[in-house]
């Protein structure tokens, strides 16, 4: 889907979410905490929601929300955080995308 | 009711000794039944035979001794016994409408249990407090959930067993000589005992989720530890960091990474519950409190219930993670070392639990 492959190739962390999903919040909160101001998506609010949602399911992701994508490429859902992240696979992934203040 | 009719009394109590007019009842009411029952043994002093099987046919064996009985006083007094017979189709008359209006009775008491189950299981659909002063959940004798969850227990009692047994092997083996081949399939073999255990408390979760959250199935100092249905992976790795010495320096960066990664993931997670509590309570606090009409909040407040199975299985997942990290990061004997101090743990625990209730239970 043209709408998706747009937002989710803008520069940096872009996740996809819905107001009322808390794992996508808990999501933020890490990247938060990793220093990166992602580029957020609330899908909920918005006229294509099903498409969208559909468009994630398709290109990969286990969940429609959240959905992340880091410099263009689809990590996954909550998963597959959690899981680079302690493998310690995420932080070089998102290390450009770091601020470098505090 | 009293049932003192002779329609269910056992034939076997009518005795030899029994006097002749209750056992000619007997036989009138089953005659007048439509030959339902005639005992073939017992013949009614009159032109009557023995037609239609009986179901009790332990009456025709008892019925012979008093055959001679009756037909020696038939002879002698048949007045007598025209205004016996008779007493007796008025007795078996009544007593059949007794029963007719026992049966009437269970028949409306089983409609109205029926009714009241129905209306227990719409109220505890609605999510409205069900029980007798104990959690519901805990106590479901009649739904589905409770059997799933019996099975989780079951499972989950046979999976300690297992537990205990492999920290003894492993303790055994650890303080004599093994190869490290032997090793690594202890140290397997555990690991998958653990990701077992998760996949027992995902379906479980999906059963009854809030039965996982509140660790019902573990011990009471368990409990106390637990985080989103489970002990917390950065708590973990803090009571086995003393035991993987001499680490390598490149050991020690990557347990500090994981150590930071694993906080942060759990902090993540913690501040996700936190909104989920948050937003639940909105839910079910909207529109007008002391309305005494709440069916819209329960149906949103169910909708948020749903997000509460994905948190557990992400904690879960945290708790998975973590030691397959811990698996790679470390040598063979050092996990091997971890597990065991990982077993040994949880195990007093346990036993902290036990030793603690037995003293809540001595006399002071």
């Amino acid at each position: 889907m043209d709408k998706v492959m747009r937002m989710s190739s803008e520069k940096g962390v872009v996740i996809f979410t819905k107001s009322s999903c808390c794992l996508c919040y808990a999501v933020q909160i890490l990247f938060r905490d990793l220093r990166v101001q992602p580029t957020i998506h609330e899908i909920d609010n918005d006229p294509d929601c099903r498409e969208i949602e559909k468009a994630l399911l398709r290109l990969g992701c286990s969940t429609a929300v959240p959905a992340v994508f880091v410099g263009g490429k689809l990590v996954g859902s909550t998963n597959e955080v959690m899981s680079l992240h302690l493998s310690g696979s995420l932080v070089p992934l998102i290390k450009p995308y770091q601020s470098i203040l505090y | 009711m009293n049932t003192t009719s002779t329609h269910f009394v056992p034939p076997r109590r009518f005795e030899v000794y029994e006097p002749l007019n209750q056992i000619g009842m007997w036989e009138e009411s089953f005659k007048n039944n439509g030959g339902m029952y005639t005992p073939g043994s017992i013949i009614i002093p009159t032109n009557e035979k023995p037609d239609s099987l009986s179901e009790d046919t332990s009456h025709g064996t008892e019925g012979t001794p008093h055959k001679f009985d009756q037909e020696a006083s038939t002879s002698r007094h048949p007045d007598k016994i025209q205004r016996r017979l008779a007493q007796n189709r008025e007795a078996a008359r009544k007593s059949r409408l007794r029963k007719k209006a026992y049966v009437q009775q269970l028949e409306t008491s089983r409609l109205k249990l029926i009714h009241l189950e129905q209306e227990l299981d719409h109220a505890r659909q609605q999510g409205f407090y069900v029980g007798n002063g104990v959690d519901s959940n805990a106590l479901c004798f009649s739904d589905n959930m409770s059997s799933g969850i019996v099975a989780f227990e079951m499972e989950y009692g046979h999976w300690v067993e297992e537990q205990n047994r492999q920290i003894s092997e492993l303790r055994t083996v650890l303080h004599g000589q093994v190869s490290d081949i032997e090793l690594r399939s202890l140290v397997e073999n555990a690991m998958k005992h653990y990701f077992q255990l998760f996949r027992m408390k995902s379906a479980a979760a999906k059963i009854d989720v809030f039965y996982v959250m509140s660790g019902m199935w573990k011990t009471s100092a368990e409990r106390f530890f637990l985080w989103i249905g489970g002990f917390r992976p950065s708590e973990l790795l803090k009571v086995l960091l003393p035991h993987f010495d001499p680490l390598t320096d490149q050991q020690l960066l990557d347990v500090c990474n994981l150590r930071q990664s694993c906080q942060q993931a759990e902090d993540a997670l913690s501040q996700g519950m936190e909104k989920l509590q948050h937003t639940l309570a909105e839910s079910v606090a909207a529109g007008k409190l002391c309305e005494g009409s709440y069916i819209p909040q329960m149906t949103c407040a169910m909708e948020r219930l749903e997000a509460l199975v994905s948190f557990v299985n992400q904690a879960d997942h945290l708790r998975h993670e973590t030691l397959q990290q811990m698996h790679r990061i470390l040598t063979t004997r050092q996990a091997a070392r971890g597990l065991l101090a990982l077993g040994e743990y949880f195990q007093r625990l346990r036993a902290l639990s036990s030793s603690w209730a037995a003293r809540q239970r001595e006399p002071t």
